[in-house]
């Protein structure tokens, strides 16, 4: 299916090849660089780029493209899902997916591709798998591999892959046993000039850090299951019980994982926690603007906003930004024309304010439109949209679990039109 | 190059250049190309690992970044057989990279894989073919067959996954193969493990996606099997099972399509038309015949709908193409959720999953519009995301929301992206067209546009202008004489052609401009664009035909300047004109007509989106993506008019079985073990999770046993092909009344009859009766040959299951005591389709051919009751074998209180596969209302402390008059106590609890005598329970005996060398705890009963149930 894989930086190297099935020659990603040129903004790569022999089936991730080569009718969804797990697992392992770890680690990262694939169609991509199979490079690892020339391919074979739970290795072992879950809850939403909600959802996941010895059966069961709306679930939750009693039960990978996301559609009433009161007008005449913001809390079941960033992406004819904030700093860059205001916490009693003039190119006519404001934002301990974890329960092994819960919500497309 | 930074790190951080190597042994740093490969060579033949595996490091980091390497190919191979693993993997890299270029010197190596083949450790086994087979030379394309169709039988599932992958691997090296590649891939595909089932369809796919008919037999298997198989498998065989489905099942939205056609035309597509007709044709049959889904449709729908929660996109994306291209319409509904989903997934998967939403939403548009607002447009989407979001807006329009959807666009045509801007005002166009009554409102919109700053904004609303002017343009000549002062203005080539156009196409009304702007643009000619050029000549033609006094000249200039231009094109059609509309004596008749020819009525433009008619690729693939076939794409078939036979997807026992027809009861131990490299490969199909338990290498289909043991999270594999093959097993029947086979009928009829009434005769309950007669006739048509592929083999599959209980089984052997002479006949034949019943290691050999018949019959659990008749004596017929308790069926809801929905139970004696410590519970739901009940379903099981329920999967709908039957296990924690819950339809709750015999509580374990001895001798004591009893009149030799203890209990017999002696051994299904029986009979009718139990409780009451069986 996957024939080859490219990957290419930002500034069009091509740094690492990977062949599953014969070699295609690199001279194939001239198509992909002349998309690249044509798109402006590597955003708008499109994702499948036919060829005459070939087609080209691309993500953009980490300021990497990871360009595979497909010959044949494949789901191209397979291939970009696939390519995806692929950065994730070298998030993984080397904490993040860039250029310089992937050079860096260019071995591991080899041994990966190797078996995350097998002519092509995806072989290991399990994480618990591949660890058993090749291990993660640590400090302490890589020195004491060069000390004593050991390696970081496992000595033992991986027994995940043969069992029924693959996403789980054997012989689990911990002296503390904890169980860990993040709820996020990220609300999407369209304001719109008059600060009315165009459109609002939450999308919600819940990270789990498990280590837990042996083999537990856990059950995770909330207050309020009804209030999910949609929802998706790692391969380990058993999904009848899900559809039957509502709790979810499950043999849980070893580690970090995304246990489920769900979704919490516009239809039930979303709370925006904050409202933004905005100003941004250009002058006809004086090639000059003025913009006032002003930020305040809304509904936020009484916590904190913390982390508050408003980012603007200003039409292309401002030229500089003589602002005053009564809070926190803002930063106009003139090349890519964001500016990005970062007020911090917000304090209800004394509400931040951006406020001051915007200087135009002289002689260009006034933008059209009015640039939309993007919010960031973060509140902990706040599962916006109200959901519980009732219980976590540990069913197969006779210790006592170490159990937490952390709730924090975070703006995930929160955007004011102005 | 910073390519090898990672070095500085391997090595501890050598400071020098890595790129140029550095030699820990001699510490000189080479810079010549030759000589560096030189260092290498020397690291890798030395004898010290680690200045290997820094060599190889090295090598892999220099094949990564594109670096030729191959020159280092004999130094490297050398290390093939080094003993570090790591070593070992980079070399494998390496092999595989470049044995294709040194194809000689890869022969080096083969050597060392066929060893790793031979390994006894699995996982080296397969690591061994996956290099060996992805090693792309020529000449070891013989090896590779050789070693894949080893792999293909290996014990471990592992192995046979690999040689599933080397199969596509293969095939592309030598396309030759294929034949015999396809038998290894029929073979693959029966295999019963969720492991393979992925990699063997991926490469079915790749070599023979046409042999559709290898996948009948495993099409149920299939979809049981999909919840387990991981991801990437998921998606290849949901695409396959669709292409499947669609040239087996038939259209389940053919009544609806007639509805549909007239109210929703527009959104059809151009082939409808074609379809008509034959529709038509279909509509009162269709009709007549009201549409029932085949319950393998259904399984498919059913089994894939859980697979939307899946976290990985093209599962999901899999599913609802599945949905899309099979589910009947109503269904489809639910699939626009999960898809709504995937937009908050990476920007390419948006794009993707866009794309396909844009295809959908033309054919279902209800589907989407509940989630309009999910498809709103943030400045921060990219742009081709905006626009795929935008087209499936504009999809989404109708009357009752168009208002809020212009509203959206109006905030788009500010955006600062003006690619997104043109495809928003094209939007707003097509929401003109497909909306009459915001036709006006648009269009103001539209002009008001055409004052705007950027010249692209108002290009494109020419454009849109024009198209919808030309619907009506008789309103709106204000606005043509308002985009006519626009052409001094508007550079951008298509608006100027386009308003060129509207003047001459319409310049009746605008008589007084037309010719001026003719002259403007004379002026300009030779500066415009090829397209301007046109029109401006067209134009001129439109104006000499209707007002040539003012503008005869004009036209005349225009043609000559045309003449001399630079594009044949243009010189042609300038040619073209001047004959036709300037009259001469030579102009032929045509000139005549010019003025019809130029100025006929245009019909309006249809405005309409690029991805109709799209569906006609699959969706989700690559060609749909593209809208053009990709290479390998496998044209999605159009619905059969008439549904190919069902049956064939029955399985058959006797497909995996070689020349069993061959051996004659009579065969020996000796010829057994001959043939024991077959069962070897079915215990290695279990896989290593499964337990070597005493019950696998007795009990009879050790295929499922282990199938079950392996996929126990939730493969309810057995039970639900069974339940479906009784549904269908009904559906048959009623059809084969329809299509009226009468040959094969009457012959069946005396049979069924005569059976059919001594059995009832001879059963005491009604009931009883019936579903005896429902398996009777199962069994007679098993016999007449020409029906032996349908349900007759469904039978046996199901006793393939190691399902069919052994009542069942003896019902079986009723009519064929009965009918003595037909028996012989057919002997050899049945005995090739049931012999997989039997379990060789327990088969005594019988010394009479005369009773062995039954015996093929019989389950696991009867051989030994029958090895006790052989041993004893022959002189008993058959008959008396069978004990005239069929199962016995309980009764869960009267259909009184039901309100006419009836259930039954029995305990059906097989093992739950899904969860071995509980009791299979088979349930009968049957509907004697008019309409049908939907969603029964279980719900608040209350069980005492310990019990489980392992409940059946909902069943959607059951019509008025229809039965089905489910499967459910309970754990009863040894323990009688009652299981409650609530039996929940769409409307009501009905409370009902079952209650187990102490019978139904074990399951037969196999013991020879002396381990029942040795076992008994543990359970001495306060475990051993013995009275004395007199037997009933009735029980007048021991296979009574036999009989009605194993009725009343789930014990299987214990061989016994006395004849005074029945022994009977089983296990307690939750906890395993061993039950010994053990009947000796004494003179004048007495015997004494003892029972061997760790479980008191139940061996009282054991005992109790099985003396007053005894003593009836």
């Amino acid at each position: 299916m996957i024939h080859s894989l490219f990957l290419i930086n930002t500034s069009g190297d091509l740094f690492l090849e990977k062949h599953w099935k014969s070699v295609i020659s690199r001279s194939v990603c001239d198509y992909f660089f002349e998309a690249r040129e044509k798109a402006v903004e590597p955003d708008n790569v499109p994702p499948v780029i036919p060829t005459p022999h070939h087609y080209l089936i691309t993500i953009y991730r980490e300021k990497i493209f990871f360009v595979s080569v497909i010959q044949t009718e494949v789901p191209p969804l397979f291939v970009i899902e696939f390519l995806h797990r692929v950065a994730e697992t070298f998030q993984d392992y080397f904490g993040e997916c860039s250029e310089t770890t992937i050079k860096d680690n260019v071995v591991i990262v080899y041994e990966l591709l190797e078996e995350m694939l097998d002519n092509g169609f995806p072989l290991a991509t399990e994480s618990n798998i591949l660890k058993e199979l090749i291990r993660p490079p640590t400090i302490l690892r890589s020195m004491v591999n060069t000390i004593t020339g050991s390696s970081n391919v496992g000595e033992t074979l991986p027994t995940g892959q043969l069992s029924s739970i693959p996403w789980r290795r054997a012989g689990v072992k911990y002296t503390n046993n904890e169980a860990y879950f993040d709820v996020v809850e990220e609300i999407d939403a369209i304001l719109d000039k008059s600060g009315t909600t165009v459109f609002a959802e939450i999308q919600g996941v819940i990270d789990a850090c498990v280590k837990l010895s042996g083999m537990p059966d856990l059950t995770l069961s909330f207050m309020n299951p009804r209030l999910l709306d949609d929802v998706s679930f790692h391969p380990c939750v058993r999904y009848k019980r899900w559809e039957s009693e509502r709790v979810i039960s499950f043999i849980p990978p070893d580690g970090n994982f995304q246990l489920m996301s769900y979704h919490i559609s516009a239809q039930n009433l979303v709370a925006i926690p904050i409202y933004v009161k905005q100003n941004i007008s250009f002058f006809e005449t004086g090639s000059s603007g003025r913009l006032d913001i002003t930020v305040g809390p809304k509904q936020t079941m009484g916590k904190t906003v913390e982390c508050l960033v408003v980012t603007i992406h200003m039409p292309k004819v401002v030229l500089s930004a003589n602002l005053n904030a009564t809070q926190g700093t803002y930063n106009y860059d003139p090349v890519t024309k964001i500016l990005l205001w970062d007020i911090g916490k917000l304090n209800p009693q004394k509400l931040p304010n951006l406020k001051g003039s915007l200087s135009l190119l002289s002689g260009a006519p006034k933008p059209e439109e009015n640039p939309s404001l993007n919010i960031d934002l973060k509140i902990q301990q706040l599962a916006i949209s109200g959901l519980k974890v009732n219980r976590l329960d540990m069913y197969g092994e006779k210790y006592k679990p170490f159990k937490g819960v952390k709730y924090v919500t975070k703006a995930g497309k929160f955007q004011v039109r102005t | 190059m910073s390519a090898s930074s990672a070095f500085i790190d391997e090595k501890g951080g050598s400071a020098s250049e890595p790129e140029y190597g550095h030699d820990p042994a001699s510490g000189g740093i080479f810079s010549s190309d030759y000589k560096r490969h030189d260092d290498l060579k020397e690291m890798l033949d030395s004898n010290k690992d680690s200045l290997k595996l820094e060599a190889m490091k090295r090598i892999v980091a220099m094949i990564a970044r594109g670096k030729n390497a191959s020159d280092l190919f004999p130094a490297v191979v050398k290390n093939v057989a080094c003993k570090n693993i790591e070593v070992k993997k980079l070399v494998y890299v390496y092999l595989v990279r470049y044995a294709e270029e040194q194809q000689d010197l890869a022969l080096l190596s083969i050597s060392t894989f066929q060893r790793g083949l031979k390994d006894p450790n699995q996982l080296i086994r397969a690591s061994a073919l996956r290099v060996l087979s992805s090693i792309r030379v020529t000449i070891i394309v013989p090896i590779m067959m050789l070693a894949i169709k080893e792999a293909a039988s290996d014990m471990s599932p592992y192995v046979r996954k690999t040689a599933a992958h080397a199969i596509p691997k293969l095939h592309s090296l030598d396309p030759d193969q294929k034949d015999q590649l396809i038998e290894v891939i029929e073979k693959l595909l029966a295999d019963k493990t969720t492991l393979v089932a992925g990699s063997v369809v991926m490469a079915f796919e790749e070599v023979c996606p046409d042999r559709i008919d290898l996948i009948h037999k495993n099409y149920r298997k299939l979809c049981n099997l999909l919840i387990d198989v991981e991801e990437w498998g998921q998606v290849v065989i949901i695409n396959m099972l669709t292409r499947y489905a669609r040239t087996q099942f038939l259209n389940p939205n053919i009544n609806e399509s007639l509805l549909e056609e007239n109210s929703e035309k527009a959104f059809y597509a151009s082939d409808d038309e074609e379809e008509e007709d034959k529709k038509d044709e279909v509509a009162p049959l269709a009709k007549r015949k009201p549409y029932v889904m085949d319950p393998d449709h259904r399984l498919l729908l059913r089994n894939t709908k859980p697979l939307l929660q899946s976290r990985n996109a093209a599962v999901v994306m899999a599913v609802a193409q599945l949905y899309f291209h099979l589910a009947p319409k109503a269904e489809v509904g639910i699939i626009a959720k999960a898809l709504v989903r995937l937009m908050r997934s990476h920007s390419e998967v948006q794009y993707v999953v866009l794309q396909n939403v844009a295809t959908m939403s033309i054919k279902r548009r209800g589907m989407f519009e509940p989630y309009l607002k999910s498809f709103y447009i943030r400045s921060t989407d990219p742009t081709q995301i905006k626009i795929l979001k935008l087209e499936v807006l504009t999809n989404l329009a109708n009357e009752t929301n168009i208002s809020t959807i212009l509203r959206e666009f109006q905030t788009y045509i500010k955006s600062m992206d003006k690619d997104f801007v043109a495809a928003s005002i094209q939007a707003i166009g097509r929401c003109a067209t497909n909306i009459g009554e915001v036709r006006d409102t648009c269009l103001n919109g539209l002009v008001q546009l055409l004052s705007n700053r950027d010249e692209l904004v108002v290009a494109e609303s020419v454009v849109v202008i024009k198209k919808l002017l030309q619907m009506q343009p008789e309103q709106h000549s204000d606005i043509i004489k308002h985009m006519a002062k626009l052409i001094d203005n508007i550079q951008v080539p298509m608006a100027r052609a386009s308003i060129l156009w509207l003047i001459g196409e319409y310049c009746e009304h605008v008589p007084k401009i037309a010719p001026d702007v003719l002259r403007n643009m004379a002026k300009t000619f030779t500066n415009e664009e090829d397209i301007v050029k046109l029109q401006i000549i067209n134009l001129a033609a439109k104006l000499y035909l209707t007002n040539s006094k003012q503008t005869k000249l004009l036209t005349q200039y225009v043609l000559n300047l045309a003449k001399y231009d630079q594009n044949y094109d243009i010189r042609d059609r300038a040619r073209f004109i001047r004959q036709l509309i300037v009259p001469t004596d030579k102009s032929g008749a045509l000139s005549k007509y010019a003025k019809k020819l130029f100025l006929a009525l245009k019909p309006a433009p249809v405005l309409e989106s690029t991805f109709k008619d799209r569906d006609h690729f699959q969706l989700g693939s690559l060609s749909h993506l593209l809208n053009a076939k990709a290479g390998g794409y496998q044209e999605l078939p159009d619905w059969p008019e008439s549904a190919p036979d069902p049956s064939v997807r029955n399985v058959e026992v006797k497909d995996s079985i070689p020349d069993w027809s061959k051996c004659t009861s009579r065969k020996d131990r000796k010829e057994k073990k001959a043939e024991k490299p077959f069962y070897s490969d079915s215990d290695g199909e279990s896989g290593p999770t499964e337990s070597a338990d005493s019950e696998s290498d007795s009990g009879s289909g050790s295929e499922s046993a282990s199938a079950s043991d392996e996929s126990g999270s939730g493969s309810e594999s057995g039970e639900e092909t069974e339940s479906e093959e009784e549904e269908e097993d009904e559906e048959e029947e009623k059809k084969k009344k329809r299509k009226k086979h009468l040959d094969k009928t009457k012959a069946k009829k005396p049979v069924e009859e005569s059976t059919e009434s001594e059995q009832s005769s001879g059963s005491e309950e009604r009931k009883r009766g019936r579903k005896a007669v429902k398996n009777q006739k199962s069994a007679s048509e098993s016999e007449s040959e020409s029906e032996s592929s349908e349900s007759g083999d469904e039978s046996e599959d199901e006793s393939e299951e190691e399902s069919e209980s052994d009542t069942d089984i003896r019902k079986k052997k009723t009519p064929v005591s009965k009918q003595p002479p037909k028996q012989s006949k057919k002997e050899s034949k049945k005995e090739t389709q049931e012999m997989s019943l039997l379990d060789l290691d327990d088969f005594e050999p019988a010394p009479a051919s005369a009773p062995v018949t039954p015996v093929n019959f019989m389950s696991s659990s009867l051989v030994s009751d029958l090895e006790g008749l052989s041993l004893t004596d022959t002189i008993l017929a058959p008959t008396t074998i069978t004990p005239s308790g069929s199962i016995k069926m309980y009764e869960l809801l009267h259909r009184i209180t039901g309100e006419g929905l009836a259930v039954e139970y029995c305990f059906s004696r097989q093992p739950f596969s899904p969860d071995p410590n509980m009791v299979a519970v088979q349930i009968q739901f049957t509907n004697n209302t008019n309409s049908e009940t939907k969603n029964l379903h279980i719900e608040e099981p209350r069980l005492q402390c310990g019990m489980r329920i392992r409940e059946f999967a909902e069943i959607d709908v059951l019509s008025a008059g229809e039965s089905v039957t489910v499967v459910m296990g309970i754990d009863f924690c040894d323990s009688t106590q009652a299981a409650n819950f609530q039996l929940c339809t769409h409307t009501r709750k009905f409370f009902a609890s079952i209650q187990p015999p102490v019978g139904e509580l074990m399951t037969p374990v196999f013991l020879t005598e002396n381990d029942f001895k040795k076992e008994q001798g543990k359970l001495m004591g306060m475990n051993e329970i013995s009275e004395k009893l007199t037997l009933g009149e009735k029980c007048v030799n021991e296979h009574v005996i036999v009989e009605r203890v194993t009725a009343t209990a789930n014990l299987s017999r214990v061989p016994c060398g006395s004849d005074k002696e029945c022994r009977f051994a089983g296990k307690t299904v939750s906890s395993g705890c061993l039950v010994l029986v053990t009947v000796s009979t004494k003179e004048g009718g007495r015997a004494q009963l003892t029972v061997n139990c760790e479980k008191m409780l139940i061996g009282t009451m054991l005992v109790k149930d099985i003396m007053q069986a005894l003593s009836q």
